[in-house]
């Protein structure tokens, strides 16, 4: 075996160590890297008293103000839904169905109460007539949907996983 | 590849390539920037706040693409002892810098009014700026030693290290729950951006591309210069 093979071998097992290790330890980090729970792992685990981040959609026609800055709505991740109240500023992107990170804590009553309220935006990018031309086609699609016309439904579950997106 | 490392060779095709990648990064930075900032159409959901991702996505893109071809040029130096490895390595690593800093900016910029927040602790965010830490420390560990053997085989093994963290990054949106959105561009079942907001991002992304190996054949020229007039005197020394 020359140097140079020794050297490569050499490399190519330290890389192989070292990216094993990063995996094992990102694994066993898993509940500490997400950055929100979905009203499903909330309702496997419950927080307590603790602060924790909730994410998912705000579930449509459930989002009511309830006078001066106080909204109220349900995060719903499509399998469970969790009532949310907040006071404050919204966000631009703040809209039904769209996806959402609230921080704050979970109350014995049930009813989450937000301290800070993020919005959270999906991968989709297109201009206001498509997303009208998209509207009125009835299904909330990927951009390319428009000339294909395929699999309406598909696009539809795709739109709600992808905002989503809870770890398996 | 081997034949490349040459340096001699390597001068006599980059010096042909030079005004190329020149010209062709100032014509799609023109392009790419008028389409973009100008005649591209606003977002349903963002309105003209969607023009920072013609910015930020190139430059999220390339800050990745600069350090997983140093991560290479890391492994050909400690394996091969190729010369023009390392002075590629230290010709890269500020431009790479550059763009992860103007990545977190831009960002950072379009999260406030998107998302409400200028910054927050998520898979995607961290990952990133630990890549830019990754640059920075490259940097200073390669010119911290007497002997600059030392300090580039160091700078070599960490650019190694911290190569696991480009996965992280690519990955972190779908591996774990994040604020960040996941990919539009580089996923299965095709991009989710209209034409008419892709043509542009594509342009500067090819502009930043050309941007950086303009730049870099300069760099890489000015390193082996510098590398003759080291070996000159100590010539002249001894």
């Amino acid at each position: 075996m020359t140097r140079k093979r020794r050297r490569l071998m050499i490399l190519v097992l330290a890389l192989l160590g070292l990216g094993t290790a990063t995996a094992l330890t990102l694994s066993a980090f898993r509940d500490n890297i997400v950055f929100f729970y979905s009203p499903s792992d909330l309702a496997a685990k419950p927080p307590g008293g603790r602060t924790v981040r909730i994410g998912g959609l705000v579930e449509a026609g459930s989002l009511k103000r309830e006078g001066g800055m106080t909204v109220t709505f349900q995060v719903t991740d499509t399998a469970k839904s969790l009532p949310v109240t907040y006071t404050g500023i919204l966000p631009d992107l703040f809209r039904e169905g769209q996806g959402v990170v609230a921080e704050g804590k979970l109350g014995p009553d049930g009813v989450f109460t937000a301290t800070e309220l993020l919005a959270k935006h999906d991968e989709k990018y297109m201009p206001p007539d498509v997303a009208d031309a998209l509207k009125r086609a009835g299904h909330p699609g990927k951009p390319g949907d428009t000339s294909s016309g395929g699999a309406p439904v598909a696009a539809g579950e795709e739109h709600q996983t992808s905002t989503l997106r809870t770890h398996p | 590849m081997h034949r490349f490392a040459n340096p001699a060779r390597f001068l006599k095709i980059a010096n042909a390539v030079l005004p190329w990648v020149a010209g062709l990064s100032v014509v799609c930075f023109a392009a790419g920037l008028y389409l973009g900032l100008i005649a591209s159409p606003p977002d349903y959901q963002q309105g003209d706040t969607v023009r920072i991702m013609y910015i930020h996505v190139p430059a999220a893109w390339m800050s990745m693409f600069t350090y997983s071809t140093m991560a290479v040029a890391a492994a050909a130096a400690l394996v091969w002892k190729h010369p023009l490895a390392e002075v590629y390595a230290k010709a890269a690593a500020p431009l790479g810098a550059g763009f992860t800093a103007l990545c977190l900016l831009t960002g950072s910029l379009w999260g406030a009014p998107m998302w409400g927040t200028w910054w927050v602790w998520d898979a995607r965010l961290t990952s990133v700026l630990v890549l830019f830490f990754l640059y920075l420390g490259y940097m200073a560990l390669v010119d911290a030693f007497d002997d600059p053997a030392r300090g580039n085989k160091a700078g070599n093994i960490l650019l190694l290290v911290g190569a696991v963290n480009v996965p992280i990054i690519k990955f972190s949106v779908e591996w774990w729950n994040t604020l960040h959105q996941p990919a539009s561009v580089f996923r299965l079942g095709g991009p989710t951006i209209a034409a008419s907001m892709l043509w542009p991002l594509l342009l500067l992304a090819v502009a930043f591309q050309s941007y950086f190996f303009a730049v870099v054949i300069l760099r890489i020229r000015a390193g082996l210069a510098a590398r003759r007039v080291q070996t000159l005197r100590l010539g002249q020394a001894g």
